[in-house]
């Protein structure tokens, strides 16, 4: 086996055989999903309890309105006065009660309606409440004006932009949200990639540093053989992790769901299926929800998936680099504070771009200057091609970026060459200059 | 071809410091070869030049009749100074990676292992991992790592520090019958003792500049004074004394002996033998201790480092 897969095998195998690693791997889904199946848990106990509302209707105007339904159930309450009602409601622990006093108008009523409950009722509760009454009072007062009120929600007319490219591709205003969330999601995940397992890598070419073997390996094997098969190592257990993370983390939904009766799919179906009915209720709302579906497939799939793995590769051994010559500059962790501000930065920079101006112009001036910058290509990249980037720009920006990648090993690698053998120095970014010319 | 390692004029400079002035060395094949030198004079740049971890500015190195490439690497073993292993790792695991970035094969690798763990009687420490043993016995895995691809040059940097007595004189042996079954040995230290024992030639090397070289026994031939160490029983001192310092150039001296004798060093002039000055002293009385004062490599280094 030649030098850099032995390195890379034991790189590999070292992070993988780590106890804090493996626990790390199986613990996180666990609590992800744990913390995900509470939350849904205690939402679903909130929502199965039944309301019960008492409605005391002296108007006698909308008592009509109020149906009971699955989560809330009205009491109509008939010939008796307020206080015996609150009363009553009070024994009875009921949710509230909407009291609707007589009046002259309409108006005068509306002044006077009251909610009397324990404590706050939820707004979701009033929301509804005070629908229904407006509705019923507002349809009372056209009649009153001697207008029909189906005549008027007839006369209505509902305007719903159809959006279309000029190469005659439908979208929705849905669509750009997918989008971002698609190219968000990557972006992210690139960032979060990078922080993390760039500071494994940085972490543990200080431990060799620390553990004075380096001198030995290096014996061995040329330096810039022992950066690349730190880099790979350390980026395969990366992948490793990840990939159990997503296997287990499936696992453990399916697990969790089927042991605790809860859905977790099926909450959002249910959403779904709300905002179907919703749409539905408008004749145009069919089309857009299938236009929905047909924006998802009319993603750049296939595109940002293999850019994905492109620019998820070209980004992560830029910074990789990077942070192997930090690691190989200082004795300690401590001392690494200094140079990492110059890491994060490009890196803040390329999520806040992202997620400001992306979604702002995905195809502006900024927005595509960025693009190209290789320490912030590969996270606002990823968040333009959901949004439909000539292949040829994204080859370029692939190009720069591989080729900044080959620049900064090199420059790693000189500042590794050097600094793995400096002891008891708490280098300078004058002093990094100094060794770029060893 | 009688040298294993030949550097020539080898230049290195960091930045405007600079390590190595047009230091050459030669070691001379199945030779124990000391590389002596203060602190910083430069003797690890030019073991790092010789196992390639820096390249030199200037200057060639020699291997075997070869210029030095990266496939020598095989052929030399290097101990240095700042030493150390991976702590949460197994030694097995650890000393066969070790010898496999080394060009060992696996199997071949294991089977070393094998005769060198039994004969420092280590086999149990396969699966203990570093950090659970002692730091004497974590160097003698360093020592196994580098001797176990059988190099043709090993080098040792400071090979005795933080050993024990008992085990750095193992080392010592292992060294040296390493070197009678015909491995060459460079080794930098500042313990001279250690350097009179064992070193055949040496290198002096101060302030990036190499100022002595070649065998150790022509150094010392070089370095004597022609000065020997006398003892002498007469009953008047005083006056034996006096005579004596009329004719020669005499210092005191002090070594044991059991009788009550006048102890002091003369140093002869060219042109007087030795058995001159014996027929001489003996004429004054009996002469009970005569010795040629031999340099020791701790005067000359002293004396060399001083006199730069």
């Amino acid at each position: 086996m030649n030098h850099l897969g032995l390195i890379t095998k034991r790189e590999f195998l070292n992070k993988v055989k780590n106890k804090s690693f493996i626990l790390m791997t199986f613990l996180s889904p666990l609590i992800m999903v744990g913390v995900i199946t509470l939350v849904v848990y205690l939402t679903q106990l909130n929502n199965d309890k039944v309301r019960t509302i008492s409605v005391l209707d002296e108007s006698k105007l909308f008592a009509n309105e109020f149906v009971s339904t699955d989560n809330t159930k009205y009491d109509i309450l008939e010939a008796i006065d307020l206080e015996t009602a609150k009363t009553l409601v009070q024994e009875a622990e009921n949710y509230g009660l909407l009291y609707i006093p007589k009046g002259d108008s309409i108006d005068a009523i509306a002044d006077k309606i009251k909610f009397y409950s324990k404590d706050s009722p939820s707004l979701i509760v009033m929301d509804r409440i005070e629908d229904k009454i407006e509705e019923k009072a507002r349809n009372i007062k056209l009649k009153n004006s001697g207008l029909d009120p189906v005549v008027i929600n007839k006369l209505r007319v509902k305007i719903n932009a159809n959006l279309e490219t000029f190469e005659g591709e439908k979208t929705s205003k849905k669509g750009s949200i997918l989008k971002l969330a698609a190219g968000g999601l990557a972006g992210y995940l690139l960032f979060m990639f990078i922080i993390i397992y760039g500071n494994m890598i940085m972490r543990s070419v200080i431990e060799e540093k620390t553990s004075r073997i380096i001198e030995v390996i290096i014996s061995s094997v040329k330096p810039t053989q022992l950066l690349l098969g730190k880099i790979f190592g350390t980026s395969l257990a990366g992948i490793t992790q990840f990939l159990a993370w997503v296997v287990l983390g499936g696992i453990l939904a399916v697990a969790a769901s089927a042991i605790f009766g809860i859905d977790i799919a099926g909450t959002q179906m249910a959403q779904q299926q709300e905002v179907l009915n919703q749409v539905a209720n408008n004749a145009d709302g069919q089309n857009e929800l299938t236009l929905l579906f047909q924006e998802f497939w009319n993603l750049p799939i296939a595109n940002l998936i293999v850019m994905f793995i492109f620019f998820f590769i070209g980004g992560y051994l830029l910074y990789a680099s990077l942070y192997a010559a930090i690691g190989a500059a200082v004795d300690n962790e401590t001392d690494t504070q200094q140079f990492m501000l110059p890491i994060i930065m490009p890196l803040m920079l390329a999520i806040y771009v992202g997620f400001f101006t992306v979604i702002e112009n995905p195809h502006g001036m900024v927005s595509q200057v960025f693009s190209y910058i290789p320490f912030t290509s590969p996270v606002v990249m990823l968040m333009r091609i959901p949004f439909g980037v000539p292949i040829w720009q994204q080859i370029l920006s692939l190009v720069l970026l591989f080729g900044t990648f080959f620049l900064t090993v090199m420059f790693a690698a000189k500042i590794y060459r050097v600094g793995i053998l400096m002891y008891g120095k708490k280098p300078s970014y004058k002093e990094l200059m100094k060794w770029l010319k060893y | 071809m009688n040298n294993l390692l030949v550097a020539e004029s080898i230049v290195k400079t960091f930045g405007d410091f600079r390590a190595l002035n047009n230091v050459s060395i030669e070691v001379p094949k199945g030779s124990i070869f000391g590389l002596l030198g203060p602190n910083g004079a430069g003797k690890t740049t030019l073991i790092r030049i010789i196992n390639q971890i820096t390249m030199p500015d200037e200057g060639l190195v020699i291997l075997d009749g070869e210029n030095l490439k990266a496939e020598h690497i095989r052929d030399i073993g290097y101990l240095p100074e700042e030493r150390g292993l991976y702590k949460s790792m197994k030694v097995g695991e650890q000393v066969l990676y070790l010898a496999q970035l080394k060009g060992l094969s696996k199997a071949e690798a294991k089977k070393q292992l094998k005769y060198w763990f039994d004969k420092f009687e280590i086999g149990d420490w396969w699966n203990k991992k570093i950090q659970e043993l002692s730091k004497g016995m974590a160097q003698k895995i360093q020592f196994i790592v580098t001797v176990l691809h059988k190099p043709k040059l090993l080098i040792f940097d400071e090979p005795f520090s933080g050993f024990d007595p008992i085990n750095a004189n193992m080392i010592k042996d292992e060294i040296l019958q390493l070197r009678n079954e015909g491995a060459t040995v460079i080794f930098s230290t500042h313990r001279m003792e250690s350097v009179e024992e064992l070193c055949d030639n040496i290198a002096l090397i101060h302030e990036s500049n190499k100022i002595l070289d070649g065998k150790l026994i022509d150094i010392k031939r070089e370095y004597k004074s022609n000065t020997f160490e006398i003892g002498l029983l007469t009953d008047n001192k005083a006056e034996v004394s006096q005579n004596l310092e009329e004719k020669f150039q005499i210092s005191d001296a002090s070594f044991k002996t059991i009788n009550d004798e006048l102890k002091f060093n003369i140093k002869i002039e060219n042109g007087t033998s030795a058995n001159q000055l014996i027929s001489h002293l003996t004429s004054k009385g009996e002469l009970t201790h005569f010795v040629e004062v031999i340099p020791s490599v701790n005067d000359i280094f002293i004396q060399t480092v001083q006199n730069n």
